[in-house]
């Protein structure tokens, strides 16, 4: 599955950079129709980085929605740069992706 | 009758290696890279609103209410599982925006730190258990300062 959709565009001397994000975002709240509880599955960190530089950390708990959308705006990038942005969750899966400036 | 006592002084002496054992694989846990440990998960923990105010900052922070924060939040959310919230600043060195829901389980939803060159500008979609204040906490050059916006919820998005 492709997790992670991330665009980034410029426009005049910033940047917006809009991802999505496939995950179950569980609370650990909810029951199954058995009534047992459902494991809390939920993003907790996610890292924004361009040429190996953090530009910025979120950290997220799991009043977030399913499959979480998050956008930004960096200054100091322009059309052809490089953002990683990578995502960590509580059972300690991981996910990364790569986007060009558009 | 001494040699149960014998008994006891090993079983102690047994469960103090165990504890210490304990806390280095504790120590270790936390050393270790991409640990959570940066993770605020005592914010994420606390069931009120003072309860996460507390974890987030070192003694009493009273957010002053600023008009330079814009908190934009639907008035009515139809689907409490998929509320848009978004926030911007024009405050100066924006360091961090945290999103909180005053009524939901638990308060704390969404830290953002901000590095060098990032605009306070940001937006998500959180869940809402149902019709609570929302806020946005920012901090600024050394302060905090807060917008909220009351969001009615018609179904709640927490329950199964």
């Amino acid at each position: 599955m492709a997790g992670i959709k991330v665009k980034a565009k410029q426009s005049g001397d910033l940047v917006e950079i809009k991802t999505l994000m496939k995950h179950p975002m569980e609370t650990g709240l909810r029951k199954d129709k058995a009534g047992k509880k459902i494991p809390a599955n939920h993003i907790t960190e996610i890292t924004v980085k361009s040429a190996g530089k953090v530009l910025m950390t979120i950290e997220y708990g799991p009043a977030i929605s399913k499959n979480p959308y998050t956008s930004l705006v960096v200054g100091g990038k322009k059309k052809g740069d490089t953002l990683n942005i990578s995502w960590v969750d509580n059972t300690g899966k991981s996910e990364s992706a790569d986007v060009v400036v558009k | 009758m001494q040699t149960i006592d014998n008994d006891r002084r090993t079983l102690l002496k047994g469960s103090a290696v165990a504890l210490a054992l304990g806390i280095t694989g504790v120590a270790q846990l936390l050393a270790s890279p991409k640990a959570f440990a940066a993770w605020p998960k005592d914010a994420f923990a606390g069931r009120s609103m003072d309860e996460v105010m507390a974890t987030l900052f070192d003694g009493a922070v009273s957010p002053v209410e600023s008009g330079d924060i814009f908190l934009k939040a639907p008035d009515i959310a139809e689907n409490g599982a998929v509320v848009p919230i978004s926030v911007e600043s024009s405050l100066p060195n924006v360091k961090r925006i945290i999103i909180l829901v005053e009524d939901n389980p638990t308060p704390m939803t969404a830290a953002f730190n901000l590095g060098e060159g990032v605009k306070a500008d940001v937006s998500t979609r959180i869940k809402m258990g149902k019709t609570s204040n929302v806020i946005a906490l920012v901090e600024s050059d050394g302060n905090v300062y807060a917008a909220r916006k009351n969001v009615k919820v018609t179904i709640g998005g927490c329950g199964g």
